[in-house]
């Protein structure tokens, strides 16, 4: 049974159970490696992507609920040879260890400044709150999300008049 | 640089075995070097062979270690393997200083059975100790040949050559390529003793914190991890685990998981159970299927988790001496103490454990998170019954691992998979709540301390009996694997023997390292482990080291005496004193107050296993009375690890380990009751998380260059806990010596 997902900015039918969650869609049949499998329960974040600017956790939401709404994962914020302003910080920062949660941590980064370009440091607490790292990287990603704010706003600026 | 993709992203490569015979190509065209034949060759063989730097003692041979092909393709291999510790760019720093070339004309191939030494386990913190020593040296004495073959080409003395940039270059500006002395330049001998180092005054690259090309990788969706390998006709399994540990499968529903769409095949190999079908979440229907149906005969009941210290008494099997100097019951003094415990803790990796295997015809390829490749190798052999020349581990990135978790276990399971399915690349990955429930934890401990303070204010006599199991379940061949227990003709389980050596296990830091003339440390140890044991990050320190500083706090109060000012009165090591006097100063410390505010301080030191890093740290923390929070405020850390290779490696590996140790002290406890785990997901097993990640933490790197290399890992994770174990007490004016310092705790000692 084929669905069709919208997956960073192009259409694509998937040939899964509507059951599936998104997560294995994404890694599995979209070959994306930046959703991490973590839990399956929705309790770490590592599988974070967006969801119509939304941050979601793909292992718990199957692909029937997604219809036609745009699908985010860390491949569309940018490249290696052109990475995006959240991906710019997190890799000036030098900001992971393993480096297994950071794409999860990444997406709600991106979620976060859409909605909120310059969140306070009990804002960006908040948010994360459901986004687990074991390395103990926080202070970093910490940084991170704050520089990615910067450049965020440099990259997007207010439009005037 | 290499090439952008990590090794162990390549694509399934079938023609694999053929790299391995190409990794040793070097091997012709012998022209002997007099300095070294001599070596390669002796007259008569020395009974007892020369030590070797690092792990160049185990595998002596320069090819083994550095590799220069006709075109100037260089490669460096090791056996230890990338954990998210961040070791690939420091130990080509390493290799390149050493060969005068670039960190991006080297390729680094790490912890692969069929292409690199065997450095046993990447554990302890001994990654640039061993590999970065042995590479240190066997980079010198291959530009040292290199060099002895331009000048035997041109006919000129070797000492005003050097190399650069791949080159040999000549005082008056001739040049020979490596690629082109190569042929001529016989590697495949063993190492010298001695080499000539570069001089740290002209390092180039060691001291240097350069960017990791894995975290660009990783941030764009590169495939860098296991996770990420899927070979063509890659098949998805799953294994299905009992609740009970050493349960016993009766039987299964297996003819109605066989029956559900995309399923290739179910696997019961006595009580192990997997299925194996072509799409992921396929699998996982299927799994959950069994799991429902399956009938478990429970093993054996496990202990009452609320009197574990009562358990651990009652199952010691003998006591070993850890230290002795004096009689410490016949000093003099004021006593204090102290019982302190810490409960079995989970490793908790984010992503839980994945292997690949395929077997093709005779020939099994397993890749795998393991910390040995080889000795998972040696492991799944046996397992298997095959010859482990036929068995290939390859290391591939996982999430990180802080110790011996259930990467092995996960290995054998898809290799076993694999041997009932030859062809099919299987790609295994368990369930959250079986890493939680599986894995083998840091054992649970058990601290009775008994110091003296003496004259003048100064400890009289030091009494430790320390009460644990081993804390490593390796390398314990198939009876340490899930798999080897759980198969037909099962292995009995994997049991552990008192073993003290200098580095130290469960009695890890048992031995203070300040200055006490009267001591007697004693470890007894319990054979018994109701459940899986195995290395959790600095083993037993971490407790050892909470006890430690504890009393050094409490001896400092009855001394009267500032905490700081204390331990230096006990440090003779100058760089012991070293890395507390700059904590302390960089801290702006100025004594611990008096107790009853919500905010308090800290301090504390250890230098790891007693022989390696010295760390000190001074905390401020934050309690909430009304719920017994705790939430650390602000830290401050000190490290010595000898010669930085790259400090903001050693920066990021310290600050990592002071969190996670803050997460194990406040917030972790395994919980189990009769019949199982009960903490099997991360709301029952939580974890640190950002409202409690401090304001600021601060890690100043006091580098030796020219000194060995003390490895950085597990430095901080005893300080830390000491340091806000003690900020605690002098916070609310009483200590809690139970780990974690959890709310519950906290409230009840306010109350008391």
């Amino acid at each position: 049974m084929a669905t069709t997902l919208k997956v960073n900015g192009a259409e694509t039918r998937v040939d899964a159970a509507p059951e599936t969650p998104l997560l294995y869609a994404l890694r599995d049949d979209l070959g994306l490696n930046g959703p991490k499998y973590g839990c399956g329960l929705g309790q770490c974040g590592a599988c974070t992507v967006l969801v119509d600017g939304r941050a979601v956790l793909s292992c718990v939401t199957p692909i029937s609920v997604i219809g036609s709404r745009a699908v985010e994962t860390v491949e569309g914020l940018g490249t290696a040879e052109a990475p995006g302003p959240v991906q710019r910080a997190f890799i000036e920062l030098q900001a992971m260890q393993c480096g297994y949660c950071i794409p999860g941590m990444m997406m709600r980064t991106e979620a976060l400044l859409r909605d909120n370009p310059d969140p306070q440091d009990h804002e960006i607490r908040a948010a994360f709150q459901t986004n687990l790292c074991r390395c103990g990287t926080h202070m970093r990603i910490m940084k991170a999300i704050r520089r990615a704010a910067e450049l965020y706003r440099d990259a997007n600026p207010v439009q005037e008049g | 640089m290499m090439s952008g993709r990590p090794e162990t992203a390549k694509p399934f490569d079938l023609s694999r075995r053929q790299v391995i015979a190409g990794a040793g190509g070097l091997i012709v065209g012998y022209t002997f070097l007099p300095a070294f034949a001599q070596v390669a060759a002796p007259e008569a063989p020395a009974p007892e062979p020369a030590h070797l730097p690092g792990s160049l003692d185990d595998t002596r041979l320069l090819d083994a270690w550095i590799h220069i092909a006709p075109d100037d393709a260089i490669t460096a291999f090791s056996g230890k393997a990338e954990l998210g510790q961040s070791i690939k760019v420091p130990l080509k720093q390493i290799a390149a200083e050493e060969l005068g070339i670039g960190i991006d004309q080297l390729t680094l191939v790490n912890a692969d059975t069929g292409r690199t030494p065997d450095e046993g386990f990447t554990a302890g913190s001994m990654t640039i100790q061993y590999s970065g020593t042995a590479l240190r040296n066997a980079a010198a004495q291959v530009r040292v040949l290199l060099i002895a073959a331009a000048a035997r080409r041109w006919g000129i003395a070797p000492d005003g050559l050097r190399a650069e940039n791949r080159q040999i270059i000549a005082p008056d500006g001739r040049t020979l390529r490596f690629g082109e002395l190569v042929a001529e330049t016989d590697l495949h001998v063993e190492a010298l003793p001695e080499s000539p180092l570069t001089d740290p005054a002209n390092f180039r690259l060691i001291g240097q914190s350069l960017p990791r090309p894995d975290i660009a990788l990783k941030a764009t969706g590169g495939a860098a991890f296991i996770q990420d390998l899927r070979p063509e006709g890659m098949v998805h399994a799953r294994v299905i685990r009992p609740a009970s540990p050493g349960a016993t499968l009766i039987e299964a529903d297996i003819a109605a998981a066989e029956a559900m769409p995309g399923v290739v095949a179910v696997i019961r190999d006595g009580s192990f159970l997997a299925v194996v079908a072509e799409r992921e979440f396929q699998a996982i229907g299927a799994m959950r299927v069994l799991q429902a149906s399956a009938n478990w005969q429970d093993g054996p009941a496990l202990p009452d988790q609320t009197a574990m210290s009562a358990w651990l008494e009652a199952n010691v099997s003998e006591t070993g001496t850890v230290a002795e100097e004096g009689d410490p019951d016949a000093a003099e003094g004021e006593t204090y103490e102290a019982v302190f415990t810490r409960p079995y803790l989970m490793h908790g990796s984010i992503g839980p454990s994945c292997a690949l295997a395929v077997l093709e015809r005779d020939d099994m390829t397993v890749w795998s998170h393991t910390q040995g490749v080889f000795a998972d190798r040696d492991a799944i052999a046996e397992l298997l019954n095959m010859d482990p020349a036929r068995v290939r581990v390859i290391h591939a990135e996982g999430a990180g691992c802080y110790g011996h978790n259930g990467a092995d276990d996960a290995a054998a399971d898809a290799a076993l998979i694999a041997s009932k399915l030859p062809g099919r690349p299987i790609r295994l990955v368990w369930m959250r709540e079986q890493e939680h429930a599986n894995e083998p934890y840091g054992p649970p401990m058990l601290l009775k301390l008994r110091a003296k303070l003496g004259d003048g204010g100064m400890i009289s006599a030091w009494s430790y009996d320390l009460y644990s199991s081993t804390h490593t379940g390796r390398p314990g061949g198939p009876p340490a694997l899930l798999a080897g227990q759980m198969k037909a003709d099962p292995y009995p389980p994997f049991v552990g023997k008192l073993s003290i050596v200098p580095t130290g296990n469960g009695d890890r830091n048992a031995n203070p390292y300040y200055t006490i003339p009267n001591r007697r440390i004693l470890w007894n140890f319990i054979e018994a482990a109701p459940l899986r044991i195995s290395s959790l990050r600095a083993l037993g320190a971490f407790a050892n080291v909470f006890a430690v500083e504890s009393a050094m706090d409490e001896l400092a109060l009855m001394a009267g005496t500032d905490p700081v000012e204390f331990r230096l009165r006990h440090l003779e090591d100058p760089r012991a004193r070293d890395v507390v006097e700059r904590a302390a100063t960089e801290f702006g410390w100025s004594g611990i107050g008096e107790p009853g505010g919500t905010r308090g301080v800290g301090f504390a030191y250890a230098r790891y296993k007693n022989l390696a890093s010295y760390l000190a740290l001074a905390v401020e923390i934050e309690v909430d009375p009304a719920v017994g929070d705790v939430r650390l405020v602000r830290a401050v850390a000190a490290i010595d690890a000898g010669e930085a290779v790259s400090p903001d490696g050693i920066i990021n590996q310290t600050e990592g380990g002071i969190l996670q140790s803050m997460s194990w002290t406040l917030f972790e406890t395994v919980t189990f009751d009769q019949g199982g785990i009960t903490s099997t997901d991360w709301s029952s097993y939580p974890i640190l998380r950002f409202s409690h990640v401090p304001d600021s933490v601060a890690v100043h790197v006091i580098d030796r260059p020219g000194q060995p290399y003390l490895g950085a890992g597990e430095a901080a994770q005893g300080p830390t806990c000491g340091a806000i174990g003690n900020a605690l007490r002098n916070t609310i004016g009483r200590r809690v010596h139970d780990l974690p310092l959890s709310r519950e705790r906290v409230r009840h000692a306010l109350q008391a």
